[in-house]
């Protein structure tokens, strides 16, 4: 099956069966990175740029090892060391990119939209790597491979995602893909860091933590941006880690051996202790290695919509 | 100059009549036979459209609009007298920006040119600024447009201050402690990941704004009100008394927040395109007067400042090409108001409001006329407009009250062959 758009912009724009077709497709990239030899002849003769305006190890790392996988020709471009600093315009250094025959421009940006905007004007194909507060769509769908590999379904599962939502494009983007697969989300958060209007993206929203994660199939904890934080939306990080983390004691409502996630990087003792990170329920590291199948299988999907071409 | 109107009909309404301008004015007959003869044939008759606040950019801001380009396209849009807020640069808060302002406009402008000082040196919220002698060189209002007057204080003493120069305080009524977004705070922005600003924020401060107005027994207008609770505090202070009077733009009635999906910067003003129900409101609020006028709030941005990242676009949409035509369109052609309402709305009170002695077609007054099409639809198109800007969430809107005529002063200021 054919991807519908030249971009992956996120998971608003992508259908269910997009969606199945490219966790299908994330199976058999796994098998190929995780077999001796890590080595496809997909993207050969593609070029993959990741353009990144905020920092990034797990992301930024993930598509480059994808495209390395592949066979593509692969260069990162970031905001500091490029003429970013020189105050070129995102326009201008999009094309920049686009016009040296540029296939893919993953990017990362700190405006919500910015990649939408982008893909309008350049041929290659943009791949959301997270926009501000909106979408994180590679993210979303290597927790989605991550929770069907290891519970064999989405479909009526029910997952808790907890912390700080209103700052978070992972929340965002899980709620809706989610919702898209069949799952049950819950959201849970203190309510300064709860945007109005999250349960029209098909997830339910409740006051306390424990309320989400009773019974869950899945507890994933968000980092707490203080990068982002503008105004004060909590007392304390002592005081939101006593009512919000995911801890011992929490895990223990949700299902027996449910699956803990944390996008990463986590600040540890704060989303959650370091006990439950290292748990053995934890596929935190797994989240990080699915993370390459998928965004190998993103890559290969949107080339091959544009090789039909 | 001698010009003979004839087959009009005045405000579209009853049988062809002919009206005579003479020099500036408008008289009973002509003192001989005219200069020019203009068959209406049946066209809509009004008299001239007037914008209570628009953004002009002249002086500091030319590449985005200036005094002639801003208003050739006032005229365009059948408007023949237009108050440019004081936000340019230098700020209009001193007698001399105002007396340069007047100056360009008596010779380059294709509208009358009114403009509005400052609340506040500099708008900077701190000291009030020369009322006394901006009103000899011109101005017909204070207001800081585009920032609220944050202070309760400064407000108190604007107010109290402006009454003794018969000048009223317009002000942008925003909490900017709560203003901190994009968009309309709602489901939309929490789907689309930008901050959002409550429509709580501009109610606050409308509250206040009429509490201040009661309580000191002064005027105060409230500009661009866009949302329902807004519009019910108005109702409710009117009822009781209060002098508070109230503008709306367009994109108020016509859009909605669904607009900003897509990251379309052509919809991101402030304050911000809200819900239905505050869209259908500020119609019911134009029906039953408790707004009391449209203005277009032309905002004119250089595609530099629009064409970028939704959150760092600059705010606002260019409005006076569109104005009547929207108005028109969505609010008489579906009967929330008569064309009547209209041009009180867009006429008859801004200029009661500012004491400009105009929105009359009557012998004696200012020859200010405005003449439209109300039968045939056209189609809008940015790329024919006269503004500098092009920044309009219109483009290809099927629209009807095209500007067929427009007289400012006894000079034809825009034409389209009737």
């Amino acid at each position: 099956m054919r991807l519908r758009n030249k971009d992956l912009l996120g998971m608003k724009e992508l259908e269910a069966e997009e969606i199945a077709e490219i966790l299908r497709t994330a199976e058999m990239m796994k098998m190929v990175m995780t077999s001796g030899n890590k080595k496809t002849s997909h993207l050969q003769g593609k070029s993959v740029v990741t353009l990144f305006y905020e920092n990034s190890t797990r992301t930024r790392l993930s598509f480059e090892m994808a495209s390395k996988f592949m066979g593509a020709s692969s260069a990162n471009i970031s905001a500091s060391g490029s003429s970013v600093s020189k105050g070129e315009s995102l326009l201008d250094t999009a094309r920049t990119i686009d016009v040296m025959s540029t296939d893919i421009i993953a990017m990362r940006h700190s405006q919500s939209g910015a990649p939408h905007y982008i893909a309008k004007n350049v041929k290659a194909s943009v791949i959301n790597a997270g926009d501000g507060m909106n979408e994180h769509p590679t993210q979303a769908l290597l927790d989605m491979f991550t929770m069907k590999e290891r519970l064999s379904t989405l479909d009526g599962i029910e997952v808790a995602i907890c912390g700080d939502v209103y700052h978070s494009r992972v929340a965002r983007s899980n709620a809706i893909g989610l919702a898209k697969m069949g799952a049950k989300v819950r959201i849970a958060g203190p309510s300064t860091m709860m945007p109005p209007g999250m349960e029209k993206l098909g997830c339910k929203v409740v006051r306390r933590v424990e309320d989400a994660v009773y019974g869950a199939d899945v507890v994933m904890g968000l980092r707490l941006q203080l990068e982002r934080q503008t105004k004060s939306l909590f007392p304390s990080v002592a005081e939101y880690a006593r009512y919000y983390a995911i801890t011992p004691q929490m895990l223990a409502l949700a299902k027996d051996n449910a699956l803990v996630m944390h996008p990463g990087p986590c600040n540890h003792g704060v989303e959650m202790p370091t006990v439950v990170y290292d748990s053995p329920q934890s596929v935190i590291n797994e989240q990080v290695t699915n993370g390459v199948a998928v965004r190998m299988a993103v890559m290969y999907l949107l080339m091959a919509r544009r090789n039909q071409e | 100059m001698k010009i003979c109107l004839t087959g009009g009909r005045i405000l579209g309404e009853g049988s062809p009549v002919d009206l005579y301008i003479e020099d500036n004015m408008m008289v009973e007959k002509l003192s001989g036979t005219p200069d020019r003869v203009i068959d209406l044939h049946g066209k809509a008759v009004f008299p001239g459209l007037i914008d209570a606040h628009c953004h002009l950019r002249d002086p500091g801001f030319e590449y985005r609009e200036d005094i002639a380009s801003g208003t050739r396209s006032a005229a365009k849009g059948g408007f023949t007298s237009v108050c440019p807020m004081p936000n340019t640069m230098p700020v209009c808060d001193n007698p001399s920006v105002v007396r340069s302002i007047v100056a360009k406009a008596k010779a380059v402008a294709s509208a009358n040119i009114f403009p509005i000082g400052a609340v506040s040196k500099g708008l900077a919220g701190k000291e009030l600024a020369e009322y006394g002698l901006m009103k000899e060189e011109g101005i017909v209002a204070v207001s800081d447009d585009g920032k609220p007057v944050a202070t309760a204080d400064l407000m108190r003493k604007a107010m109290q201050y402006a009454s003794d120069f018969s000048l009223i305080v317009m002000n942008h009524c925003e909490e900017m402690s709560l203003a901190d977004g994009a968009m309309n705070e709602g489901d939309i922005s929490t789907e689309m990941g930008l901050r959002g600003i409550p429509t709580a924020a501009e109610d606050i401060m409308i509250a206040r704004d009429i509490t201040l107005s009661e309580y000191l027994g002064l005027p105060v207008h409230i500009c661009h009100v866009s949302t329902k609770g807004g519009i019910e505090m108005i109702r409710a202070a009117k009822a009781r008394g209060v002098q508070v009077t109230a503008e709306t733009c367009p994109h108020y009635f016509v859009l909605t927040e669904d607009s900003c999906r897509g990251f379309d910067t052509n919809a991101k003003m402030n304050p911000p395109l809200r819900k239905e129900e505050d869209r259908l409101a500020v119609i019911q609020g134009l029906a039953d007067k408790t707004i009391d006028m449209i203005v277009t709030d032309h905002a004119p941005h250089h595609p530099d400042e629009k064409d970028i990242e939704f959150a760092l676009a600059n705010n606002g949409i260019v409005g006076f090409e569109t104005a009547f035509s929207l108005a028109y369109t969505y609010l008489v052609k579906p009967g929330h108001l008569s064309i009547a309402d209209l041009s009180d709305a867009m006429s008859v009170f801004p200029s009661k409001l500012l004491l400009l002695n105009r929105g009359s077609l009557d012998s004696g007054k200012p020859a200010d006329v405005a003449v439209f099409d109300l039968e045939n639809p056209y189609i809008f198109r940015k790329d024919q407009m006269l503004s500098k800007a092009r920044n309009t969430p219109f483009d290809g809107y099927e629209l009807y009250g095209e500007t067929m005529l427009t007289i400012t002063g006894g000079r034809i200021t825009y034409e389209k062959l009737c």
